[in-house]
């Protein structure tokens, strides 16, 4: 199927994350700087070493809260002396600059690629209800390739969209709001362990029923919660990294395949492209979904969890629901521990790289109170709608 | 309700201002015989460059939908219907719109519509209501 399989040339040697607030009374660039650094200095690295620097998806709409940090910004503020650097919304989704990180280490262009992500969206609500609203990818009228078409219908928020998936995926396949539930219970439960997260009180099912409906049939508790964040990691070329401080996190596998066409309403209404990108990673590795320790996948809505779930192998398509049913299998102790710093719905809205973040936290025996026995093969997966891309992680 | 209006361009006017004549206008391959959305200048099923859009008879289903209940701004406090719906032409043809003119608990997958256009300044909106 493929006949290179450049990724497991690269390594993931360091990690750092800022404060996780709501709001933070730091700068955007104050908490990247604080997360940037941490992930060099515990990749036993100094800013001198980072030649290459990515994220996704860069400053591409004025600074505003949803990425108001970029590539360019970052490399000013830190002195770094790059061969390369690269961003842009266009991309496999949230992890897209760690897979381009990986391309160019890959490729040779850089050996020490710092990657990050910073979020302040937290603030920005603060400032207005409507900071975050689609209709404000454009100023005027609508004339982006996509948002046009569902803005004039008063889509201001991509939950009108994954409720669109939901009820597909109960229509088609049966899965109740009950089922979805324990997506966020769980993340609610892993959250009580993680001191970062931002809602760590207990969540019962009587209190996700309690929550609001916001668009049917998703309610507030299938959201994730705003935060002020910056997330950062080192890619190091696997070479250089057997000389790093930390046990080399090896990339086995990328999955950043698109199939269909990319439009919200236009991929696969009750699977989005989880399954192609599932394919994709799965046809670059000798492991399977069997193998995998710990899974840290997309939450930015619950339904979006599901068809990760489903997409990556880990039950059949249209078993999610009952592949969750009673939170188990998903828990602690279950067979695939699921987003165990409490995701994006309860530990905060990192957007993609906290993820990475956690898989690396519990593959190096650092996650504390949520620690699972010694994982060696975790799975991060992020986005939604025509965005996604996972990476398939193993500490040799 | 308000609504924040689409960029009139060369490939998405036939759908935004069809309505003036009364028809929903989709995009179509003259190759092929291919209807397809969103409107582009090449045939997503042949390639061809030979495409325009042709009227339809404002006929679709709905495959998927949501009630908003979430007041974004003062003006959206009432509950709304957001839908993905597919023409009855070919299938696989699709595009997101609001179901209005029925309370919105009587919206469901599956249920017969037919288009209604909203006109905003030289926009016409295709909206749908129940038919049946």
């Amino acid at each position: 199927m493929f006949d290179r399989v450049f990724e497991k040339d690269v390594a993931i040697t360091g990690i750092g994350q800022s404060e996780v607030a709501r709001p933070s009374s730091k700068s955007a660039m104050r908490l990247t700087v604080e997360a940037c650094m941490e992930a060099i200095g515990d990749a036993g690295l100094t800013r001198d070493d980072i030649d290459g620097v990515a994220c996704w998806p860069g400053d591409n709409n004025n600074g505003d809260s949803f990425s108001p940090v970029g590539t360019a910004a970052i490399k000013s503020a830190l002195g770094l002396k790059l061969n390369w650097y690269g961003a842009g919304y266009e991309g496999p989704g949230p992890l897209a600059g760690v897979i381009q990180g990986a391309m160019a280490i890959a490729t040779g262009l850089a050996r020490h690629v710092l990657v990050f992500r910073t979020i302040t969206e937290a603030t920005g609500r603060a400032r207005s209800r409507t900071a975050n609203a689609l209709t404000n990818k454009s100023a005027g009228r609508d004339g982006t390739y996509y948002w046009q078409w569902y803005t004039p219908f008063n889509v201001l928020s991509a939950i009108n969209l994954a409720a669109m998936y939901a009820q597909r995926h109960f229509h088609d396949y049966g899965t109740t709001a009950e089922q979805l539930a324990q997506i966020a219970l769980t993340c609610r439960r892993h959250a009580a362990l993680n001191p970062k997260a931002v809602y760590r009180a207990p969540m019962t099912m009587d209190d996700y029923f309690a929550s609001r409906l916001v668009s049917t049939p998703l309610r507030v508790f299938d959201c994730d919660v705003h935060c002020d964040a910056s997330t950062a990691l080192v890619l190091s070329r696997r070479d250089a990294a057997k000389d790093q401080p930390n046990p080399p996190i090896r990339i086995d596998a990328i999955g950043s395949a698109i199939h269909s066409p990319h439009a919200w309403d236009q991929v696969d209404l009750s699977a989005m492209i989880t399954q192609e990108v599932g394919r994709m990673m799965w046809n670059r590795t000798d492991l399977t979904p069997a193998d995998v320790d710990t899974a840290q996948l997309y939450d930015g809505f619950s339904i979006l969890t599901l068809m990760w779930l489903e997409g990556l192998g880990f039950c059949p398509r249209g078993e999610g629901g009952r592949f969750i049913e009673n939170g188990t299998c998903i828990g602690l102790d279950g067979d695939l521990p699921l987003n165990t710093n409490g995701g994006q719905l309860s530990g905060g809205r990192t957007h993609g790289l906290g993820y990475v973040h956690e898989a690396c936290a519990q593959l190096w025996g650092r996650a504390g109170g949520r620690q699972l026995a010694d994982p060696r093969v975790a799975v991060a997966a992020a986005g939604g709608g025509p965005l996604g891309g996972s990476l398939l992680l193993v500490r040799d | 309700m308000p609504r924040k209006l689409p960029l009139l361009n060369p490939e998405n006017t036939a759908f935004w201002t069809g309505g003036a004549d009364g028809e929903l206008r989709i995009a179509h391959c003259d190759a092929c015989g291919t209807l397809f959305h969103p409107p582009t200048p090449v045939c997503p099923a042949c390639a061809s460059l030979d495409v325009g859009h042709k009227p339809v008879s404002g006929r679709a289903r709905v495959v998927t939908f949501t009630v908003n209940h979430q007041a974004w701004t003062p003006e959206l406090a009432e509950p709304y219907v957001i839908a993905i719906v597919e023409i009855v032409e070919q299938a696989g043809v699709r595009f997101l719109t609001n179901i209005v003119g029925c309370p919105v608990d009587r919206v469901r997958i599956g249920m017969p519509v037919r288009v209604t256009f909203e006109p905003i300044d030289d926009v016409w909106i295709p909206l749908f209501v129940a038919d049946e």
